[in-house]
């Protein structure tokens, strides 16, 4: 039995960028107000109507951002009584996401605006370094493993011992992502790329080369939410929120179960799956996080898609590009189109709008119903699933 | 420039104290036998809080590495190429660690030997060589 109050997606928003930095200066709080107001504009509400507010990001710690749903609504001037923080990582959106749905078809709130706003290229704030070595780091950080690639670097030497994987297997996630983003005017990246052009990448963690690493771009992004029975009252076409999971398994990679699979994924997804009584096979678009060529091949087999260790095979021939039969990251990923630290909610919108057919044609999937959006935070660490569809 | 070092907390002082001595320790259950790593107040496989200090054999195998070649920061840019590896120990638990040596023979699965690195400011970090 469906919910009384059904939860549904019913605007998103997103941030223009040039070169991988906002078109137009701003802060983060200035980037997601910007957004806030696009998104709401579009479902026909005003910031006066939001009484959930949902956020995650790195800006203003320690200081502002400790308490970040908290100072962002402060700054757009709402009292809102419902706070989303949960921050566990690049997956933090698809939670709030999960979370925003639970909440309003139990009837604590009535519209959730979820946004996120980063500017890391801009100020040229990202750097290996990692983080300083107090608790669990104290086991991680003295030992020089450049953060976030090395860990994802472990994992993908530990696939390719397993499993037989390729860095020319990986080469074809790249190509694959550029090749979207070369059909989406809003990507950072869009001249062409080879197999090649990836081997011949400098190397930064083997076996990661720099063009098996996602771009650092800073962007932004609004979503949402209200019941069903509001969309409808107000003419909105809804995206559905059939089905959600997440779970988390580690932050330090020597306590990764299983570095050759990505066992958060495996959980999220099951549950998601599960809940929205869906078939893999039903599925018509695909949005998973990619932070790095081997996110997206775990990805893949540990939502199911290819069989655990057959991803190399999954993605080769060209099959997860344009024109392929499993469209994968249709707006060229955090590989090509943009990746502002935290991509997920990014992820979020390219699935809502390619689900209302409102993405240019080259890059449109014909007759798209539902879509799987999974975003994975940490190192391989957290993972979150959203199954969306519309009528 | 100084790498980082671990900033020790109550929890970790007698993991760190002992490798000055050269010794490295796990905490083990004396409820479920489990070993584990990094130190915690609770057995992170049956949850009991009835634990002990073991000394590790130092013993252990290489579960996978990578050879970096852009520096975790600053601090450690004069060393690239090296190899940061997680160890299988010999009880079981893995470790964060490097690997000496040339790293071009590093492969996964190769047995090896803790080591000891004087990190600075009398800390001391275990590495492993290849046996």
């Amino acid at each position: 039995m469906k919910p009384s109050k059904e939860a549904v997606i019913v605007a998103v928003a997103d941030e223009p960028l040039k070169e991988g930095k906002v078109a137009q200066p701003g802060s983060p709080l200035q980037i997601q107000a910007r957004c806030a107001k696009a998104a709401l504009a579009q479902a026909g509400l005003s910031l006066r109507d939001v009484d959930g507010i949902a956020t995650a990001g790195s800006w203003g710690i320690p200081g502002a951002g400790l308490v970040a749903t908290v100072t962002l609504s402060e700054y757009l001037g709402i009292r809102p009584t419902f706070h989303l923080g949960t921050n566990i990582g690049g997956s933090a959106f698809e939670s709030h996401v999960a979370h925003a749905a639970v909440a309003i078809e139990s009837g604590i709130c009535d519209v959730v605006l979820i946004t996120y706003g980063s500017t890391q290229r801009s100020e040229l704030s990202r750097n290996l370094a990692g983080w300083p070595a107090a608790f669990t780091f104290q086991f991680e950080t003295p030992w020089g493993l450049p953060t976030p690639v090395g860990g994802y670097a472990l994992a993908a030497m530990r696939h390719m011992h397993e499993h037989g994987t390729t860095r020319k297997h990986l080469a074809e996630i790249a190509v694959a992502a550029r090749a979207w983003a070369k059909l989406n005017p809003a990507a950072t990246k869009r001249d062409p790329l080879t197999i090649d052009d990836v081997l011949n990448a400098r190397l930064v963690c083997e076996p990661l080369g720099l063009l098996d690493c996602c771009l650092v771009t800073d962007g932004g992004g609004a979503i949402v939410m209200t019941s069903a029975s509001h969309a409808k009252a107000n003419a909105l076409r809804p995206v559905y929120v059939r089905g959600y999971g997440e779970a988390s398994t580690h932050w330090t990679v020597a306590s990764m179960p299983d570095l050759a699979s990505l066992t958060a994924a495996e959980m999220s997804s099951a549950r998601a799956f599960a809940m929205a009584g869906v078939r893999r096979e039903e599925i018509d678009v695909v949005e998973v996080y990619d932070s790095f060529t081997i996110t997206t091949l775990m990805t893949l087999e540990a939502l199911g898609f290819a069989e655990r260790g057959g991803g190399g095979e999954f993605v080769s021939g060209g099959r997860i590009a344009p024109g392929g039969d499993f469209p994968l990251n249709t707006g060229g990923g955090g590989l090509s189109y943009a990746h502002p630290g935290l991509f997920g909610i990014l992820l979020l919108v390219e699935a809502v709008r390619q689900l209302r057919g409102e993405v240019e044609p080259e890059r449109q999937v014909d007759g798209a119903k539902i879509a799987l959006v999974h975003g994975t935070g940490g190192t391989l660490s957290s993972g979150a699933t959203c199954i969306l569809s519309v009528d | 420039m100084q790498k980082p070092l671990p900033i020790v907390d109550p929890g970790t002082q007698p993991y760190w104290d002992a490798l000055k001595e050269r010794k490295l320790l796990l905490k083990s259950c004396k409820d479920c036998h489990k070993p584990h790593f990094y130190p915690r107040e609770l057995c992170p496989h049956c949850y009991s809080d009835n634990l002990e200090w073991v000394e590790a054999s130092g013993d252990g195998e290489i579960y996978s590495f990578t050879t970096v070649h852009r520096a975790a920061g600053p601090a450690f840019a004069d060393e690239v190429p090296y190899v940061v590896a997680l160890v299988a120990l010999s009880e079981g638990p893995r470790m964060m660690t490097r690997i000496t040596g040339d790293p071009d023979v590093v492969k996964i699965g190769l047995r090896v030997h803790v080591s000891f690195e004087n990190a600075g400011e009398g800390m001391v970090l275990p590495f492993f060589s290849i046996c």
